[in-house]
């Protein structure tokens, strides 16, 4: 909000920087902006669009947790707060669709479906790089079964369902519960269209579907009118069983209360990223005090080989984790995720103090996954013409933690390797005294 | 008194609840009220356009927006009507989005009701509006550092090449810090000598930076923008510096551990002393055992000193690298080896032959003259190892005078000596107190580079207020009445910015505007109603109230 409405900010979003020409204290960059469909400085962001919009697609905000609109904006408090056409789902860009819905809706004008990408070519003195960080595709450890076991889940879509803006609205239902529940709305949806479809034939033919089946089964009724009732009836019947059984489960659906989080997935790992993530420890930590917070009887496990809980005030934390909120801090590396008959995973793990091999259930699993090199980041290493350090991440020198290996071209936060809030906060006031120091020395 | 009122529908947002029509048309019917006009968006162009047309057209000596939040749309009304020539603090705005149409979108007729209540108490308000004039108060350009450890030092170069002057105070005889006492630095190895010996010639070859050695701060006086510094030097003789902003770099000590695993600085040495010998070459130890969290992660010293593990592997990486058959193990709890290049130090030492033992904090290890014992638990059993040279990493520590230093400056410190940031993510080299900013190992401990970083990053916040040339402030202070107050200093209590001082030859507090961020406290505990905070006062609150 305060960067949006500095005067000195120029902010473009969904924008991609494509050339850097020139030399430190006199860069010419190119830009593409890219096209949104969407006229920034005429949208408002009231969303009548989205409202209307007839294209659902998935959320990517919430991790897919839950639903958007093709015509989206990333998150509620996004800057700016412009909306974006998603061209790949919507109907309007489809060679055979037409919709127009969005245009038609937006008072504002600023629907704009023939816009273009826009080269953009901005001098500056000096670049600073803080393009973050991904997250480890937790599908690369199958032992661990994100993917396959529903229940098993990344700490990241844990935020999502933890937050009170998130798709559960901060209770914790477990993601094969919300699956059973959102089937059965859709199988309750199509219940409800075939009860419809059954009392159109029963009008037409003056009987109840329950006279006619018999009637038809024996024979004594034949044609193709028929057939389609006794199909849909056939169908319905099916359906409604199946509701019922669903329903009975449904009945029964209770917010997680044992948590299990998995450290270093994809982290101080040979086979994927040697180094360690910095602040996993401390995410698990937190979500763990949250989750208790919101539901006290949350029992939690953090598997883990070393707990890093290395910054200020991180210790006294990790401490009243254990304390306050009943974490359980378990030394090991889990071997293994299996799933039992009730959608709960089961977590085996070897017990280092009785040296056993054990299994613990949990109605949820946490994976706390590695942060690893943003993924483009090699391109953009060439494009800004630095270098990259052993582990993916830009490369920086010792003596000039900022500095990246070209001259006024400056990498700040998890750009040049994992790092806490704090510290990428401390990083980006030191790029920007970086960057004054060359351009104000002359 | 001639009020305009605007209520806007935000899209939806707000006319999807609210029946924004019925609320302007009851806006219409207060007293005192000229206009009432209804907007889609009140704060876009055409928006705003109107409002100054209405402010014109009907002489409005009062405008009340109801919409949005003032937090992110005020300053635009306020700029707005300045623009038309109405005196921005006669600007009122009243939450009909968050407080009301958001949070009640299944009761569209109460949602209604209530917005028409929240309009009605802001114009009752807003007849009480005072104009203002925002306050303007000079800048100093120029900066204190305290301290000359690579925090201040890299602090003081940023500063000095963006222009600005810098006064630097350091304690000891000569610059550098803790830098000049270590050997090597990892993971790069070169020796921190030269590197800090660089650092200093850098700085003290800039003609805009003023250094004091032998010399410590005093005491300080002033605010943000014109801080008076006594500054004691090695003679006796104390001379007063003018700075705009003060950097606190003094930096921190590692613990002595007396009395602890029999050290006796000879058999059972520190990590620091471990260094001089590492550095001067009289290291003759052929069985080294390390013990880590000496002092640290314990009952009475709480938390993590970051440092220490990377420390342990550095040294042991070093007796790796001049004798391959020296035995070196490290006694730990949690190997503290975070991000990439310190776990890939881990690998290494792991390659090199350097033995991980885990010990259980609930029972450390117990040293005897040659030998030290300790139990396993990832093995289930009492282990054993000799030794020649037993070393124990102790945590760093604020220094003694910590608390003395900020008292002086009026900010805090944590429970164990460190300065306390403003905000533990978001402000991490702020202090709440404004002008005054904290880096290096003075906040929390940082390597070389995390301190050098936090230096340059206390550079970038102090240049974002000095490069300003003067300070404009916002002119809802508080303000308290000398005829009324009674010297009680129940305001000056609450105040958590340090801006209330008592007069004692008056009998009086008084506020100081500029360091005053108006959060009210002062106002809500004054029993004789003496401090006010403007725009908040008590007949424009209960104003409000009564309209209820």
């Amino acid at each position: 909000m305060d960067v949006g409405r500095h005067p000195n900010i120029e902010l473009l979003a969904y924008s991609e920087v494509e050339k850097v020409d020139g030399e430190s204290g006199d860069f010419r960059i190119t830009i593409r902006k890219k096209a949104r469909y969407v006229d920034e400085e005429k949208c408002t962001g009231c969303g009548e669009c989205a409202e209307k919009c007839p294209t659902v697609i998935s959320d990517d905000y919430n991790m897919g947790l839950g639903e958007a609109k093709a015509i989206y904006r990333y998150f509620a408090q996004g800057i700016p707060s412009a909306y974006t056409i998603d061209a790949n789902h919507c109907r309007q860009f489809h060679p055979k669709k037409k919709c127009g819905v969005c245009a038609k809706k937006c008072q504002a004008k600023a629907i704009d479906y023939d816009q273009q990408d826009q080269m953009i070519e901005v001098g500056a003195g000096a670049i600073i790089a803080a393009t973050g960080y991904d997250l480890f595709d937790a599908q690369k450890t199958p032992q661990y079964g994100y993917g396959r076991i529903p229940n098993v889940i990344t700490a990241l879509e844990l935020e999502r369902l933890l937050s009170a803006s998130g798709p559960t609205e901060g209770h914790l239902y477990r993601p094969s519960d919300l699956a059973l529940q959102k089937d059965l709305s859709e199988q309750e949806k199509r219940s409800k269209k075939l009860l419809k479809t059954l009392g159109r034939h029963e009008k037409k033919f003056g009987q109840t579907s329950d006279e006619f089946y018999p009637l038809y089964e024996s024979g004594e009724l034949q044609g193709k009118d028929y057939d389609k009732w006794a199909q849909q009836l056939k169908e319905h019947r099916e359906l409604t069983q199946e509701i019922e059984g669903k329903r009975e489960k449904a009945d029964k659906i209770a917010a997680a209360k044992r948590l299990a989080f998995i450290q270093c997935v994809g982290s101080r790992d040979i086979r994927f990223n040697r180094h360690c993530s910095s602040f996993c420890c401390m995410h698990s930590i937190k979500e763990a005090i949250i989750a208790r917070e919101h539901d006290s009887e949350v029992e939690v496990s953090v598997f883990g080989m070393d707990i890093r809980a290395v910054g200020k005030g991180f210790e006294e934390y990790r401490n009243r984790g254990a304390r306050k909120s009943g974490i359980r801090y378990i030394r090991s590396r889990v071997a293994e995720i299996t799933e039992n008959g009730d959608a709960t995973p089961v977590v085996w793990y070897e017990d280092t103090l009785t040296r056993e091999v054990r299994q613990v259930p949990a109605d949820l699993v946490i994976l706390a996954t590695a942060c690893e090199p943003a993924s483009g980041v090699k391109q953009l290493a060439e494009i800004l013409g630095i270098e990259l350090n052993n582990f993916g991440f830009f490369k920086t020198g010792g003596s000039q933690p900022i500095d990246t290996t070209r001259p006024g071209v400056f990498t700040c936060g998890c750009a040049q390797g994992p790092m806490d809030i704090p510290e990428s906060v401390a990083q980006a006031s030191s790029a920007a005294a970086r960057a004054a120091q060359i351009l104000l020395k002359g | 008194m001639r009020i305009g009122v605007f209520v806007c529908h935000c899209g939806s947002n707000i006319a999807g609840t609210v029946d924004c029509e019925a609320v302007t048309q009851y806006a219409a019917a207060l007293p005192d009220v000229v206009c009432a006009v209804n907007n889609l968006y009140t704060c876009s162009e055409s928006g705003i356009a109107e409002i100054q047309k209405a402010v014109e057209a009907h002489d409005l000596s009062r405008v009340v927006v109801a919409s949005c939040s003032p937090r992110t749309h005020q300053p635009l009304f306020q700029s707005s009507c300045a623009q038309a020539g109405l005196n921005p603090y006669l600007f009122e705005m009243v939450n009909i989005r968050d407080q009301c149409s958001w949070v009640h979108a299944q009761k569209k007729e109460e949602a209604t009701e209530k917005a028409k209540d929240l309009v009605r108490m802001g114009v009752a308000k807003s007849r009480f509006l005072e104009p203002q004039e925002d306050i303007k108060a000079p800048l100093i350009p120029r900066t204190l550092v305290i301290g000359g450890g690579t925090a201040g030092l890299s602090a003081a170069e940023a500063l000095a090449d963006m222009g600005l002057e810098v006064v630097l105070v350091e304690k000891a005889p000569e610059p550098g810090g803790l830098l000049r006492q270590i050997n090597r630095l990892a993971p790069e190895g070169d020796r921190a000598a030269d590197r800090i010996s660089a650092l200093v010639e850098t700085v003290m070859a800039k003609s805009n930076i003023t250094v004091y050695t032998d010399s410590e701060v005093e005491s300080v006086g002033g605010y943000i923008g014109s801080f008076e510094v006594a500054v004691r030097q090695k003679e006796g003789e104390t001379l007063t510096e003018k700075v705009g902003c003060i950097v606190v770099a003094s930096g921190a000590v590692p613990l002595q551990p007396k009395g602890m695993y029999n050290y006796d600085g000879k058999t059972v040495i520190t990590q620091m002393e471990l260094e001089e010998q590492l550095g001067s070459g009289s290291y003759a130890g052929r069985q080294v055992v390390m013990i880590q969290c000496v002092g640290a992660r314990s009952p009475e010293r709480e938390y993590c000193s970051r440092l220490c593990c990377m420390t342990a592997v550095k040294n042991a990486l070093l007796i790796k690298e001049q004798d391959p058959d020296a035995q070196v193990h490290i006694l730990y709890r949690d190997m503290q080896m975070y991000g990439t290049e310190l776990e890939q130090m881990l690998w290494d030492a792991r390659g090199q032959g350097v033995r991980f033992e885990v010990y259980d904090a609930e029972q450390p290890p117990t040293v005897e003259s040659d030998i030290i014992r300790f139990y396993h638990p990832l093995m289930g059993e009492n282990r054993e190892i000799a030794y020649d040279l037993l070393v124990l990493s102790t945590p760093l520590v604020a220094r003694e005078d910590a608390p003395a230093l900020s008292q002086l400056m009026r900010v805090p410190v944590d429970q164990n000596g460190f300065f306390l940031e403003a905000h533990a993510k978001l402000r991490p080299l702020d202090f709440a107190t404004d002008g005054i900013f904290v880096c290096g190992s003075a906040r929390y401990p940082a390597t070389v580079a995390e301190a050098r970083a936090q230096g340059l990053g206390a550079a970038s916040r102090v240049a974002s207020i000095l490069f300003k040339g003067e300070r404009v402030i916002d002119a809802i202070v508080a303000e308290i009445n000398s005829e009324t107050c009674v010297g009680c200093m129940g305001c000056s209590d609450m105040c958590p910015f340090g801006a209330i001082s008592y007069l004692p030859e008056q009998n009086i507090c008084e506020v100081n505007m500029i360091l005053c961020k108006g959060c009210g406290n002062c106002a809500a505990t004054c029993p004789s109603q003496s401090a006010q905070l403007r725009g908040f006062k008590p007949q424009q609150i209960l104003a409000q109230i009564r309209a209820v």
